[in-house]
């Protein structure tokens, strides 16, 4: 790896987020660590909306949908885990989190290839208006399906355990979040480098000509559309975990228009910036949240403000404009 | 199930669409003509909703509620558009979706600082209480009949507007061509603001009708907007004929959905158990709809020809 200065910008936040949960570990602060947590699992699930949107140019308003259907995955494994009553076919329920990312993950993949597959038809605003239509489906359904809760949500009674850890603790749970952050930013790049993530970004770039190529655009697209959903799910399945509550609140649009800010506010297909993003946007909501009940105000005139003056996001700033692309 | 509940039903959904139609045509002119997508449009049906609320409250009289939101609804897009949406025409569709959703924000939170958490509530005015009679021994209030008359006078009056005048020709050609009407001396900046006014003063329209039905609360514009998009992506986005159409059917299948899905559930399963999975399915039913329509029409009923 050369040390540009995008790089030497990426390991700094990666350390960072690191060293500030340890640091507040031993200084007996664990709300920092979750504060670090959240950072982490919301850096995941905009690094999955990166995929479509940045890498992809599919400006995605539905990923709340997979994002909550992970959350559902968790919660309702666990609570048939706890009650001990069979989930289908004589399935058990399960509080092993390998086990329900894997749930979760093919859950969010079967139901994005279904909306991906009639969404991605269409393109421009007729893409965005039917992602957002299609994830409040899911969010109705979820609303008005009393079996797990319905509008007041799920608790999870005890966070899921990973194999080898005590999840409970703050610090382990982190630990946790931050490596599979980690291995999702390092697929990212796999992704990227590869012969299928370039031709995701030439069907951004220019679909006649990666039609002309003989790739059909729209293959490509439903494939990196599936996998983003996935990565996506995997993060709410951990968010799920983090309060150890899930509502359909994590399926509402706000939600998809959050994961939407967290990559423009980190810098729109880079390979950190949702993590720049999601450390930023949890920043400002803390401080702000701190000096005011109104912070939402602030934060909407921030995120204008970004969009209007700053594009490019805080990589940008801190790292300079991306080569191409 | 009588024909009388039918029929009211059927009321209820036509009076729902006429709501969404007065949305979905502020949202469709407006990306029709300045290919902008607007999510901030809800903010202006709960700009047009407090407006008609808070002036009724302090005047008693529900008209001049109705006159200020069609003015706060106006004012308040002509200066956002001045402000803020002017400079994202030229933007790409993520741009425009963000800074619009950072609009949303501050109109939410600033509504909710000037008028607090607690929903207002409006009164049908007097001219407009009490019910007729449908066949078959029931009664339907006149006020949702009264909002179905402003729906259609509504979309005759824009069809007049757009097919008839002056302005409409300009809104037409700008649709078609916007480099050529500015090169024929048409002040297209001011043709932009005045479109942006009239699609917000339909919103505001709306919110401030549908207030009495319903508590005006921060929030309240949302799931409408959303609506207000399936409505235009059936119609094809850019068709105000489409978004008429689309949203009766968007009012009706959801209104009749509610009533019937669980109804004819019942033949197959307990009614407990009917209910449950009738009410989860009849809360899908639009985006089934649309979805269906998508798979055979990817550009809606009517798209526009052009584009």
């Amino acid at each position: 790896m050369v040390l540009t200065r995008e790089n030497a910008v990426n390991l700094t936040l990666a350390v960072l987020l690191l060293a500030v949960p340890l640091i507040a570990s031993a200084l007996g602060q664990p709300f920092y660590v979750t504060l670090a947590t959240r950072i982490a699992i919301l850096a995941l699930a905009a690094l999955g909306l990166n995929l479509a949107l940045g890498l992809g140019g599919m400006v995605s308003f539905g990923h709340a949908a997979f994002f909550g259907i992970g959350g559902y995955a968790a919660g309702i494994l666990a609570s048939h885990a706890l009650s001990g009553e069979p989930l289908l076919f004589d399935l058990p329920g399960t509080a092993q989190m390998p086990i329900i990312w894997l749930v979760a993950v093919i859950a969010a993949g079967l139901v994005a290839l279904a909306i991906g597959a009639l969404s991605l038809r269409t393109s421009g605003v007729y893409f965005i208006m039917i992602t957002l239509a299609f994830a409040q489906m899911v969010y109705y359904f979820a609303i008005s399906w009393p079996a797990y809760g319905g509008e007041d949500g799920l608790s999870i009674a005890v966070r899921n355990q990973f194999p080898g850890t005590n999840t409970m603790r703050p610090l382990n749970f982190f630990f946790v979040a931050y490596a599979v952050l980690l291995a999702g930013i390092g697929l990212f790049a796999l992704i990227r480098a590869s012969r299928f993530g370039a031709a995701l970004a030439a069907t951004r770039q220019n679909e006649i000509r990666v039609a002309a190529l003989g790739i059909d655009p729209y293959r490509i697209r439903l494939a990196g559309f599936v996998i983003s959903a996935m990565i996506t799910a995997l993060a709410g399945a951990l968010y799920a975990d983090l309060n150890r509550f899930v509502s359909p609140s994590m399926l509402a649009w706000h939600m998809s228009g959050e994961l939407i800010v967290l990559i423009i506010l980190g810098g729109t297909g880079r390979l950190f910036g949702p993590l720049a993003g999601a450390a930023l946007y949890v920043a400002f909501e803390f401080a702000l949240g701190g000096l005011t009940e109104r912070w939402q105000f602030f934060l909407g005139l921030i995120l204008l403000g970004v969009v209007l003056f700053a594009r490019g996001g805080l990589l940008g700033l801190l790292a300079g404009k991306t080569k191409h692309g | 199930m009588t024909i009388s509940l039918a029929l009211e039903q059927l009321l209820n959904g036509i009076q729902l669409g006429v709501m969404l139609f007065l949305m979905s045509a502020g949202l469709t002119l407006i990306f029709g003509v300045m290919g902008l997508i607007n999510l901030a449009h809800g903010s202006l049906y709960m700009v047009g909703a407090f407006a008609c609320a808070a002036v009724a409250a302090l005047t008693g009289s529900f008209w001049l509620g109705l006159v200020a939101s069609l003015a706060c609804a106006a004012a308040a897009g002509a200066i956002v558009e001045l402000l803020v949406i002017r400079r994202l025409y030229d933007r790409d569709h993520l741009d425009q979706v963000l800074a619009t959703f950072a609009l949303i924000l501050i109109f939410s939170e600033g509504t909710r600082w000037l008028f607090g958490s607690f929903p207002l509530y409006l009164d049908i005015p007097p001219l407009l209480q009490g019910a007729v009679a449908l066949p078959g021994d029931a009664t339907y209030p006149v006020y949702r009949l009264a909002i179905i008359a402003v729906g259609a006078l509504v979309a005759l009056g824009l069809y007049l507007l757009i097919g008839k005048t002056r302005l409409g020709m300009r809104i037409r050609a700008g649709e078609s061509d916007r480099e050529m009407i500015g090169a024929l001396g048409v002040d297209i900046r001011t043709l932009y603001t005045l479109v942006f006014a009239l699609g917000s003063a339909l919103a505001g329209l709306a919110g401030a009708i549908v207030g009495p039905l319903q508590s005006v609360q921060v929030g309240m514009g949302e799931p409408v907007l959303i609506l207000a998009f399936v409505v235009i992506v059936i119609g094809g986005i850019g068709s105000i004929k489409g978004a008429l159409i689309g949203a009766l059917l968007v009012g009706i299948t959801d209104t009749l959905g509610r009533l019937l899905l669980p109804q004819l559930l019942t033949l197959f399963m307990d009614p407990s158990q009917a209910g449950m999975i009738g009410g989860a399915a009849a809360s899908m039913l639009i985006y089934v709809v649309m979805a269906v329509i998508l798979s055979v029409k990817p550009r809606g009923l009517f798209p526009p020809a052009h584009a």
